[in-house]
């Protein structure tokens, strides 16, 4: 695959452009022909196809934007592949048998996860600037120093993503645990005791999920004031009662187990069904469902900061970040798109995920 | 039966390989089998459960299932017509119309959102070979034929509204009805009790002779395959082991392997006395039902002695598992009690201390849904052990490597294992060693061997009956299989809708005169001898044998001898 960014810095023309790419091109595809790659093949020739057809109609700009966007694509799958190998290197043999089976989507969708959590952990080291501090004019356009510019006040909209990695991200995740802490355990509890604690279990969440969310979350932020711990309490709450209903369906499908029966003729209590017969049996189900909830949790939490009633400034946060940068929209800069980006990227890539998880869940019968 | 020898050649199938993904390669499942079988010819396929069977019969239809592949080099001729280079259309056009299926499970196959006729007609509607209204009278015709109780009706209700037997009946009439040249019955009767299995049996047999259709039968019971089959192919890990005619073949088979099936039943436990022995439970008038249903027990009494094992036998739907829930405490019964050594038990299992939970555990019938999936041998063997006992660290090791030892096991091999990486033989025996790792006087054995093979079935048998004598254990042993109760019983308790219709020890048992029940029980039992089917109905009539017969049986009866039934 052809760089294209050589085209800007070695001064290419476009008809040598156009001459190395479809080049590159016919050679990849027939390499893979010749090795008898089918899938490879058949992917390279048909962007050679498409990239002919649409190099006539739209000229070698169209052929440029379409190269890149290939060399995006094939980038990401690379670096997916690549980090699928590493990770199936690193792990012991039973997870690395696992990770086999991963699609290379699961495979960006961890690598995804493994960036924000970098850039989440060492997000001091990485932001070259503080996350309140202001160090330029408003809405400064982007230079060495900064590499996206900067925001309504002057701050560096690079420093501040990193930063609101950390405070995005670590509060829906946060939130989500303790939804799945509470859910998880009413659900385990409801499944395995049955009779009147399950039904009571059980109304209690439906008469918390027949409230809408935002509203609710609304309501809790105006009486408490919006702070950190009070956002994670209402937004746990919110999602408490669907991680129930999930975890109470699956262990109640564990509990008819004769295995269950077993374990409750010898005199086991509770604790030790939940926790060593039950739950082992409902995890995947339960992790799929984790990520899934991630995402929902984080677009509330984003779009409550987008309404003014999550982290409140100066706290860099992605949802408020937008907001501030709204205005931007309107003189054709992308700027305020770049945190709504980042959340976007993130939510594909826990679905990317998730997928594959529930796939492995509902095809795996032991 | 002979002139069959003469007829075409229907299926021929050559050198057949099925192939399997496991590990990312194909290992060979089905390892080159030879096939032939002529037009009206009923051949039996017989062999342990990973022998092959079911993947033959389907690779019959040129089928072979998600993640196996037929060879190429493999030939299946059916009718003149090469299946392996045939199109998948071409394919699709025999299934149904000229090959017809009959799975195991007729109640898992029949959609239960549409009526029994409506899947009936399905088949030659599509392929246009009747009308509507036709296929209908057709389907009625059949289910004549095959002696379903009121033809004319049953075609129009549901499958749940419909008895396991009459379904699997109706299922047989399904696949008849395109008149196909072929049938696969893959177990047909594995899942029914006997008095049903022999209904079935009847009316295979009979619509099969009618329309002398090709049959491939798929069982891995050798009595049954006797009374259906003309030749039998007895098969072993993917490969042919011998064919022979199925008089031959119950005379003398020539390989080892198929003597050893053959011999399967030789195991009997000597007959134990409750003499010198003291009761150790003892049910007394038990009524018992779930929640505000009907009486599944009423007024049931009998007594289990130590170091003695009590065969409950019935079919299903007797009350035989809620006796067993009644004495483990899962029911308290709603009238009378258990006694344990003489001491009531408390009714529910909440209520007993560890002391009264540790005599009495449980072994059940299907290992895969009685073993944590999740969690490891030793921690399954070991819990019980250390729960009752507090054993830990290398005590609470030393003991679960003795419970293997004791259930014939490798404590090195097995100790770190998981379930599923267990073959189901060894998935009961470390159910075994679960109840016994409890140090247990009683054991409910609730169907244990029916979900195994004959073979492994029978090592199973002959280890309780060691440790039976080892640790002088009680076993209170459930089970339709009359050829179980007759190797390791030592009474007999029989049960009928929830009554015990008659119970002592086993040589009186197996004696007349009998209640009309256990004579209807014993005498459904299928024999090795290929005209025991056609006798038996020549002596009873139909009428007399299966469901119909078991209806008209009072659990009040009294005796009879078998000549007067």
């Amino acid at each position: 695959m052809e760089d294209i960014s050589t085209l800007w810095y070695f001064g290419l023309t476009p008809s040598t452009f156009a001459l190395t790419y479809f080049t590159a091109l016919v050679v990849a595809s027939c390499v893979a022909a010749f090795y008898n790659h089918r899938q490879p093949f058949m992917m390279i020739f048909s962007l050679t196809l498409v990239s002919i057809i649409v190099g006539i109609i739209g000229g070698v700009h169209a052929l440029w934007v379409i190269a890149l966007i290939a060399f995006i694509i094939a980038m990401a799958a690379m670096v997916s592949y690549a980090f699928r190998e590493f990770l199936i290197l690193i792990a012991s043999t039973e997870l690395a048998k696992e990770l086999r089976t991963a699609p290379l989507t699961a495979a960006f969708g961890m690598f995804v996860i493994f960036v924000y959590a970098i850039a989440g952990i060492f997000a001091p080291w990485i932001a070259p600037h503080g996350e309140a501090e202001v160090i330029t004019s408003a809405f400064a356009p982007a230079d060495a120093n900064m590499l996206l510019g900067a925001d309504q006040l002057g701050r560096d909209m690079f420093s501040r993503l990193i930063y609101g990695t950390r405070n995005s991200v670590g509060l829906a995740l946060t939130a989500t645990l303790l939804a799945f802490f509470m859910g998880a355990f009413a659900g385990l509890l409801a499944a395995t005791k049955g009779g009147w604690l399950d039904n009571l279990l059980a109304r209690f969440a439906d008469v918390i999920m027949s409230i809408p969310s935002l509203i609710f979350a609304l309501l809790m932020l105006s009486i408490f004031g919006p702070s950190m711990p009070v956002i994670i309490i209402a937004v746990s709450i919110i999602y408490a009662p669907r991680v129930f209903r999930l975890t109470r369906a699956v262990a109640g499908n564990v509990v008819v187990m004769d295995y269950i029966e077993a374990a409750k003729l010898r005199g086991e209590g509770t604790g030790y069904l939940i926790r060593r017969e039950i739950l082992p049996n409902s995890t995947a189900p339960l992790i799929a469902e984790f990520g899934l909830e991630f995402c929902f949790v984080f677009l509330l939490v984003a779009g409550l900061s987008f309404l003014g009633l999550g982290i409140q400034p100066p706290t860099a946060d992605w949802g408020s970040m937008v907001r501030e940068n709204a205005t931007l929209i309107s003189f054709g800069e992308i700027t305020p798109l770049i945190p709504a980006a980042a959340i976007a990227l993130l939510t594909v890539g826990v679905n990317f995920v998730v997928d594959w998880m529930l796939h492995r869940s509902s095809g795996l019968k032991e | 039966m002979n002139d069959k020898k003469k007829k075409d050649v229907l299926l021929k199938i050559r050198n057949l390989k099925i192939q399997g993904y496991t590990d990312e390669t194909w290992i060979d499942i089905i390892k080159g089998v030879d096939l032939t079988l002529h037009r009206g010819e009923v051949m039996g396929l017989i062999g342990e459960s990973g022998a092959g069977k079911s993947t033959i019969g389907a690779a019959a239809m040129g089928y072979a299932r998600d993640g196996t592949r037929i060879s190429e080099d493999s030939s299946i001729e059916f009718d003149g017509m090469e299946l392996m280079t045939a199109t998948e259309s071409e394919r699709r056009g025999l299934r149904g119309k000229r090959i017809a299926y009959v799975a195991q499970s007729a109640a898992a196959s029949f959609n239960p959102a549409h009526k029994i006729i409506d899947q009936h007609t399905e088949a030659p509607l599509q392929y246009r070979l009747k009308k509507r209204m036709e296929a209908q009278e057709d389907a009625v015709d059949l289910y004549n034929r095959l002696r379903l109780p009121n033809p004319e009706e049953i075609g129009f209700r549901y499958p749940h509204q419909v008895s396991g037997g009459q379904l699997q009946r109706a299922m047989t009439a399904m696949a008849m009805s395109c008149r196909p040249d072929l049938i696969i019955f893959d177990e047909p009767t594995t899942a029914l009790d006997v008095t049903t299995q022999i209904e079935v049996l009847a009316a295979i047999r009979d619509i099969v002779d009618q329309f002398d259709t090709a049959a491939l039968y798929i069982t891995h019971d050798l009595a049954v395959v006797a009374q259906m089959a003309d030749t039998i192919k007895v098969l072993l890990k993917g490969e042919e082991v011998e064919q022979a005619t199925t008089k031959e073949m119950l005379a003398n088979p020539k390989e080892e392997y198929t003597k050893s099936l053959w011999a399967v039943r030789s195991f009997k436990s000597p007959q134990r006395t409750r003499e010198g022995r003291e009761c150790l439970i003892s049910v007394k008038n038990v009524d018992a039902s779930y929640a505000s249903g009907p009486k599944i027990l009423d007024d049931v009494s009998f007594d289990i002695y130590e170091g003695m094992t009590v065969a409950v036998v019935g079919e299903s739907g007797s009350g035989k598992s809620t006796a067993a829930r009644v004495i483990t405490g899962l029911l308290p019964p709603q009238k009378g009690e258990v006694l344990f050594k003489g001491d009531p038990f408390p009714v529910d299992y909440r209520n007993r201390n560890k002391e009264q939970l540790r005599q009495c555990q449980m072994i059940y019938q299907s290992a895969d849904t009685a073993l944590n999936p999740k969690v490891r041998i030793s921690e399954i063997i070991g819990r019980p052990a250390k729960f009752y006992s507090g054993l830990t660290g290398a005590a609470l090791k030393r003991r679960v490597d003795e419970l293997l030892d004791l259930i014939e096991l490798e404590p090195s091999k097995y100790y770190n294992r998981y379930p599923a990486e267990l073959s189901g033989g060894q998935k009961q025996r470390i159910g075994i060693a679960r109840a016994l790792a409890a140090e247990p006087s009683f054991i409910v054995c609730d169907e244990v061997t029916s979900a195994l093979d004959q073979l492994v079935a029978e090592g199973i048998l002959r280890l309780l009956d060691r440790l039976q004598d080892e640790l002088n254990l009680a076993y209170m042993f459930i089970t339709h299989d009359l050829a179980t109760v007759r190797s390791i019983a030592d009474e007999v308790v029989v049960m009928q809708h929830g009554k015990v219709v008659e119970q002592g020890p086993k040589d009186e048992m197996f004696r007349p005169p009998h209640h009309p029940y256990t004579d209807l029980l014993l005498s459904s039992v299928p024999e090795m001898d290929a005209d025991w089917l056609t006798t038996l109905l020549e002596e009873r009539g139909l009428e007399n044998l299966g469901e119909a017969a078991s209806k008209k049986i009072d659990p009040g009866d009294k005796k009879v001898m078998p000549s007067d039934a």
